[in-house]
């Protein structure tokens, strides 16, 4: 059932795993081509990758588009990630994509954009639309986890990096240069662990800095259809219903989560 | 090509696929990758009287060849079914079944009456859904209950009646039995089977509902024996699922006698699935030169 590009939403095609490398024991930095796909991917979506002799698909973050290849780093975390981490180039790769709504950027808008950890990926491609106002803080464990610091600086005019331990760049949390950086923010735009994610919201609301955030939950269908990723939203009367992370987000307006 | 064309019930289906409900919602998602007419028909999300919000999450786990959810009835409520969603899908080509679920009988049978006056094809009564506190499977998994909430919803209902069976029963043909005996069309089973997965690391349940309802192809051999079994107790159609993935498994599921058959998990797996059985399953009937999919039903030999 072929189908054009107008129009289309996402769609489940295969791709060619055009390149693999391995950045750090645990991280993998996929390339998968795809021209209609590619086409229509928006920073901050996702893909839901098909993995043999898995039931249910791995959502994965974008974390650049590059002409007719959609670029994948992800982290080895249990069998579905060990499974997809033997894949080689040449493979053929199923793919849902695009899914979910992205990043709401403005390239008038100078933007902060925070990523944690695997949370650092999905930032390359919507920072890289931002150019000089884009301020980039990646904040990693040690020096041995930090990834895409070039593929960043290639992009962006200013990045800076922490980790947990003090082995590389600042030694402390991201939120500690975000301190600095928040003053002259007007968007911030953050992905990582769910306890970082909250202190960045908690920050952007003392500051009145509108923030964006990619959160993520157990999935299955990826699509909207199962409701299986739901996360709790405040209502603007006060009440929490769940929506989800596939088709409402993965990126969330930060006050309207319920952390 | 065969007809795969089957009757249920008297309402016709162009085919016996059918999408499970739960799965699919209210059919806009999937209508994104192909027509739902490819459909014979689909089994809406299971609605109820009013919106329910769900279950807190995480509402899903991997398991070997399957998966837990418990999602736990998160529906807009009926009203909002058949304004917003039911017209949409009426033009779409395939038959409407509504799923209906309640926290009481009364809830069943006001379901059942809201319902009978729309155009909607078929009702599909959720006594199986096993990750809800109050109603759901409770209705379910006795002979008597599910006589007195068929006997009770079909005097509200005028639309063909299917009850969607449990399979967490100890004898599931003879629950079958006492849904036919007070008036039901159809039965559909297997609908989940309660399952758990715990995190070691942490030791909780990796459901926050703790346990969800098990499915995917690892519950398919549990599907074919139920199905076969309640297909040799009862004279009404019987939809089969649990598990199916393949064409192979849909044709092995209507030997077993099913006169049509859901798919759910295998659209997560595969949003393509559908396409690939009913191609799959036209191909093997002209292969056996049989010419309609209904000398499958049933046509297991023991």
């Amino acid at each position: 059932m072929p189908k054009g590009l107008i129009g289309l939403k996402f769609d489940a095609q295969d791709c060619v795993l055009v390149s693999k490398t391995q950045l750090t024991p645990t991280i993998y930095d996929f390339r998968l081509k795809n021209k209609t796909l590619a086409a229509i991917t928006k920073p901050g979506q996702f893909v839901q990758v098909l993995v043999p002799g898995k039931t249910l698909r791995r959502p994965i973050s974008v974390c650049d588009v590059e002409e007719d290849t959609i670029r994948l780093v992800f982290e080895v975390r249990g069998e579905g990630t060990q499974i997809m981490s033997q894949m080689g180039e040449g493979d053929t790769v199923n793919i849902i994509a695009p899914l979910g709504r992205g990043f709401t950027l403005d390239k008038n808008k100078r933007t902060v954009f925070v990523g944690g950890g695997i949370g650092v990926p999905p930032m390359l491609y919507s920072a890289g639309q931002l150019g000089d106002n884009a301020v980039v803080i990646n904040g990693f464990r040690s020096k041995d986890a930090v990834i895409l610091s070039k593929d960043f600086e290639k992009v962006v005019s200013k990045l800076i990096i922490t980790t947990d331990d003090g082995s590389f760049g600042i030694h402390g949390f991201v939120t500690q240069p975000l301190e600095q950086e928040i003053k002259k923010a007007e968007l911030i735009c953050a992905c990582g662990p769910t306890p970082m994610l909250r202190n960045i919201a908690r920050m952007a609301k003392e500051h009145n800095v509108p923030c964006q955030v990619s959160l993520e939950q157990r999935m299955a269908c990826g699509v909207g259809a199962c409701l299986g990723c739901a996360v709790a939203v405040k209502r603007q009367d006060g009440t929490t219903c769940f929506q989800h992370v596939c088709k409402d987000g993965p990126v969330f307006d930060a006050e309207e989560v319920a952390w | 090509m065969a007809d795969l064309g089957v009757n249920i019930a008297g309402v016709h289906f162009n085919n016996p696929i059918i999408a499970a409900s739960g799965t699919i919602g209210f059919g806009r998602e999937y209508s994104e990758f192909y027509p739902l007419s490819i459909f014979g028909g689909i089994s809406c999300k299971g609605t109820t009287l009013r919106e329910r919000p769900g279950n807190p999450p995480p509402r899903i786990a991997e398991t070997p060849m399957g998966m837990l959810n418990a999602v736990g009835l998160q529906n807009p409520g009926v009203e909002h079914f058949i304004k917003d969603d039911l017209p949409w899908l009426r033009e779409q080509g395939t038959v409407i079944i509504s799923n209906v679920a309640g926290s009481t009988e009364s809830d069943y049978c006001q379901m059942a009456e809201i319902l009978s006056d729309t155009d909607i094809d078929m009702i599909e009564l959720n006594i199986s859904c096993p990750n809800v506190k109050e109603g759901g499977v409770q209705f379910g998994t006795s002979c008597s209950s599910v006589a007195a909430i068929t006997k009770a919803v079909r005097q509200h209902c005028r639309k063909p009646l299917i009850i969607k069976l449990s399979p967490n029963v100890s004898d599931i043909a003879q629950i079958a039995q006492a849904a036919e005996s007070e008036g039901a069309d159809a039965v559909s089973l297997i609908n989940t089977l309660t399952g758990m997965r715990i995190d070691i690391n942490t030791r909780r349940p990796i459901i926050k509902n703790i346990t969800g309802g098990m499915s995917g192809p690892a519950v398919f051999p549990v599907a074919v024996r139920m199905v076969w079994q309640v297909k040799n107790a009862v004279d009404i159609p019987v939809i089969g699922m649990g598990g199916i993935t393949t064409w192979q498994d849909a044709v092995e599921m209507m030997i077993a006698g099913a006169d049509a058959f859901q798919i759910g998990t295998a659209l997560f797996t595969d949003p393509y699935s559908p396409v690939k059985i009913a191609k799959g399953l036209n191909d093997y009937l002209d292969q056996h030169g049989m010419k309609s999919v209904t000398e499958l039903t049933h046509s297991i030999e023991v």
